[in-house]
């Protein structure tokens, strides 16, 4: 019996093997080349070849030397399943294999270090969305509209709404005529680009997206707003114009804002809002995480900080109490702006959410603008698995609590609801946002499928999702300008305006079959389960 | 589908003249029922304006727990109109056992009281002995209000107006406001609280559509006033909409339609009061309505209005002459009671239009 070193590392360990055909390799080493993560490399290989060469059968066997692709069998350099070795090779010879036996999670604590990734959750993909059907269709006793000939008025509010008796509207002639200032609300369209940093993602991605969304509002007239994610931005992007499409976000790290303060006098226009971060869907409870290998000179630059893993803590950091602190933040963002700047905050979606966005509601200074929740299907750059897959909560019956809880209070639609999470997780975003407004959002806020649009090809599968480790083979969540390059600034913001023109359309797709022509937030007799518990438990009606 | 209508006259006249304004129309509505709400009457109650007038219809018990229930709260009968249905004549109506028209004077210690507070107390007593009858299914209490008589009930409008000898004018019941409907609710339940006019304070409405916002209107009119309950049916939205935005807020009425049919927010921003209506649509935009409506309201001081949904998917027309103006869903009932009136100065309201018509019969219109 051969002895068998059992502890070795070997390519059936890890979770992806590459299948790799040597008669159809011409070793070009476009594969060696394109894999970021060094997971193949070119070697020689004793083959045992038979061979015959005369006129009758000889066969002879000979060994030789054969220069071949081989993954490497390490925990670091383990294939994500990426594909990048497939997309670049010429002669479809290579391409990795999702491995049903591998041993990674077991072995990839080295060192006694949690294991850390980007993504979404892998655990919790279920999608209560996709059980749900837009089922109240307007046939003979209302008419349908028609989705291309009628207008329709996509718009949702960020800022604080006040109850129609505390309008401070005064009736002069039969005109009413308002005699005091109204707290900032901006109208918007429906979808934000969610929270993603330059550091979390690349200066092209990053400039990609921002672009898209300036694009979608000034050629499309979409309103859309872009939430810059936390670490601050170009104080070129501070100072221009199209600051006002973008939400500027404070989180527990305060990164970035030292700049942000700074441009505040030389700002032309108001950003579209402030968002302060709480928590985050995919990871609550813990802090961001920009991992020091994404931490490159401009990221430094920007965020005043040096090479170095910058952890956000857990909450933001208070004398007395976290709501202290956040109340604090609230009114100096109010103050900074001279309260022409709504300000909202997101929080994790948890079983406390409903208490946090009542204690918001109930605020007698009216301070608060959009309660964000996030659901654990949102992705991030940065986190530990075990965040990651154990723990959150689905955004859906909780974004319905918070909204059935305005109800019981007659104050919905005061702080306006914004969801997140998961939204077009299988790609159907408008269908998604559509169904979490009729459940009482008034708006959703998506990100993962914006770097999907730019070619991120990581998924819930365990593919890819390598954003913190600054490899991203899509040049979307790193900082390796070598990387960086791969990714066509132009092509990316392209797809993303082609697909929220696309949305758009869809939206209206969905509205005008149910009679409205304004978002039917709430409007939860639009829709119909086949799913008794679900039905249950967003009191909406149950079909078979 | 459902067709409505209103007759505003400065002189007192018939309820018949309300059921010729129906009965041509009935191609679009399915004859399921009549009911209409009167104001300013007289007759019978012409000795009692300022006092309250409860309409209800009931079964014995029912009547048995009323009368205890008014005389537990000292209102003092003062007048009464018990039409005693035609019987032995087969007829399509589902009558009830009794229908009481009674008029009441105020409990001593409210006489009084500020307009406020008896409108208050009317309501409260509506509201209370609707669940009195509710409870025990004895019952329906559709107003209690001066000067206002609801009437309704489910069958062939015709043989309702028969059974209640609507068609014999011998001047007991003469009003010179009437908001009429000939149609139970079909979409539903057939319940008699789901027939419109529907009654709230002095403010009188019916629509013709569908409200595809109800349980959005619903679920924030709920917790806005005591008086919003039932919801039988879609249109109840538009009546406590009505209530609210001028009973409540006390705003003036062209601001009603700017909360049912928001301007789009493109055209808010090109306004001198875009600030204002931007206020009011984003703080109202739970009783913003869609779908296909028309709305006929009738207000405390009796004037008449009429507006549409913002497609104009419902049409309404208006029309009449020196002592008499009219409004209906067709023109073929203007035709049948206002034969002679010049039907080029007829209104067709459009989807920004309202249209008011005061006692002076002055037809007052305006764009939102």
């Amino acid at each position: 019996m051969e002895t068998v070193n059992t502890q070795d590392i070997t390519v059936n360990d890890l979770p992806w093997k590459i299948e790799y055909k040597t008669d159809r390799c011409t070793m070009c080493g476009s594969c060696v080349a394109a894999c970021t993560f060094q997971a193949i490399m070119p070697a020689v290989e004793r083959r045992s070849v038979t061979v015959s060469t005369g006129h009758r059968p000889e066969p002879s066997q000979r060994h030789s030397a054969v220069l071949m692709i081989k993954q490497q069998n390490s925990i670091e350099n383990a294939c994500t399943g990426c594909g990048m070795c497939e997309k670049i090779c010429p002669n479809q010879a290579i391409k990795p294999v999702r491995n049903p036996d591998s041993r990674f999670s077991l072995l990839a604590r080295k060192g006694g270090s949690p294991i850390k990734r980007g993504g979404r959750t892998s655990l919790n993909s279920g999608r209560t969305l996709d059980n749900i059907i837009v089922g109240r269709i307007s046939q003979m006793t209302d008419p349908a509209l028609d989705s291309e000939r009628h207008t329709f008025d996509i718009l949702a509010p960020f800022g604080r709404v006040l109850m129609p008796h505390e309008l401070p509207l005064s009736s002069v002639n039969g005109t009413l005529n308002l005699t005091a200032k109204l707290p900032p609300v901006n109208w918007i369209y429906p979808i934000i680009f969610s929270d993603m940093s330059i550091g979390a993602l690349s200066t092209r991605a990053w400039e990609a997206i921002a672009m898209a969304t300036a694009y979608l509002n000034e050629k499309h007239n979409m309103p859309v707003r872009m939430s810059s994610g936390e670490g601050g931005m170009p104080v070129k992007l501070l100072e221009s114009e199209q600051l006002k499409y973008m939400i500027l976000q404070i989180a527990s790290g305060h990164f970035g804002w030292n700049r942000i303060v700074k441009a505040i006098p030389k700002m032309k226009v108001d950003p579209a809002g402030i968002l302060i971060k709480i928590g985050q869907g995919a990871k609550p409870g813990d802090g961001g995480l920009l991992p020091a290998a994404k931490v490159a000179d401009h990221v430094q630059a920007i965020r005043g900080v040096p090479k170095a893993d910058l952890m956000s803590p857990p909450n933001h950091q208070g004398l007395y109490s976290i709501e202290e602190s956040v109340q604090k933040m609230f009114l100096s963002m109010n103050a900074a702006f001279k309260f022409r700047v709504p300000v909202a905050i997101k929080c994790a979606a948890s079983a406390t959410s409903v208490s946090v966005y009542n204690n918001l509601l109930r605020d007698p200074y009216r301070i608060c603008g959009g309660f964000f929740i996030d659901g654990i299907q949102g992705g991030t750059g940065a986190a530990n698995e075990i965040s990651l897959d154990h723990t959150g909560h689905p955004v859906v019956s909780k974004t319905r609590e918070c909204y059935l809880s305005a109800v019981k209070q007659g104050r919905q639609g005061q702080i306006p609801l914004w969801a997140g999470g998961g939204i077009g997780l299988t790609g159907n975003a408008a269908a998604d946002a559509f169904k979490v407004i009729c459940l009482g959002a008034n708006g959703v806020f998506l990100g993962k499928i914006l770097i999907q649009l730019l070619g991120c090809v990581g998924n819930e599968h365990g593919r890819c999702n390598a954003c913190n480790t600054g490899k991203c083979p899509a040049g979307i969540c790193t900082q390796d300008p070598r990387l960086v390059e791969r990714l066509d600034i132009d092509k990316g913001a392209q797809n993303i305006v082609e697909y929220m023109l696309a949305l758009d359309s869809e939206l209206r797709k969905l509205m005008a079959p149910i009679g409205n022509s304004s978002l039917p937030v709430g409007r939860s007799d639009a829709l119909v389960t086949t799913d008794q518990a679900i039905a249950e438990k967003l009191a909406i009606q149950y079909v078979c | 589908m459902c067709r409505i209508g209103a007759i505003k006259s400065k002189e007192f006249f018939h309820p018949s003249a309300a059921l010729h304004l129906m009965l041509p129309q009935q191609e679009g509505h399915d004859n399921s029922g009549f009911a209409m709400v009167m104001q300013d009457l007289a007759g019978v109650f012409s000795k009692h304006k300022d006092k309250p007038l409860l309409s209800l219809a009931c079964t014995q018990k029912g009547a048995k727990l009323v009368e205890d229930y008014m005389e537990a709260n000292d209102f003092r009968q003062l007048a009464e109109w018990i039409p005693r249905g035609v019987k032995n004549v087969k007829l399509d109506i589902k009558a009830m056992p009794y229908y009481i028209f009674r008029n009441y004077d105020y409990p001593e210690y409210y006489r009084d009281a500020s307009e406020e507070a008896k409108g208050e107390l009317l309501l409260d007593t509506r509201l209370a002995l609707r669940e009195l009858l509710e409870k025990q299914d004895q019952g329906y209490v559709y107003s209690f209000w001066p000067d206002v008589l609801t009437l309704k009930e489910i069958g062939d409008p015709w043989d309702i107006a028969t059974y209640f000898k609507l068609w014999d004018n011998n001047g007991d019941l003469m009003a010179k406001n009437v908001v009429v409907q000939c149609r139970q609710n079909t979409n539903y339940d057939i319940v008699r609280y789901a027939a419109h006019p529907f009654f709230l304070q002095g403010y009188t409405l019916c629509a013709n559509g569908e409200n595809t916002f109800y349980t959005k209107n619903k679920e924030y009119q709920k917790s806005l006033h005591r008086g919003y309950i039932g919801f039988e049916s879609d249109s109840q939205n538009f009546l406590y909409t009505l209530h609210y935005v001028l009973q409540e807020l006390k705003w003036p009425i062209k601001y009603y339609k700017h909360v049912i049919t928001p301007l789009p927010f493109n055209e808010l921003s090109s306004r001198s009061d875009g600030a204002e209506l931007r206020a009011i649509r984003q703080s109202l935009g739970s009783l913003e309505i869609n779908g296909p409506n028309t709305v006929i309201g009738m207000l405390p001081n009796g004037s008449i209005m009429t507006c549409c949904d913002s497609k104009k998917l419902r049409p309404v027309v208006v029309g009449g002459d020196d002592t008499m103006v009219a409004i209906a869903s067709e023109v073929c009932g203007l035709n049948a009671i206002l034969p002679h009136r010049n039907q080029e100065l007829d209104v067709y309201p459009n989807e920004r239009e309202v249209v008011i018509i005061n006692d002076a019969l002055e037809v007052e219109r305006w764009k939102q």
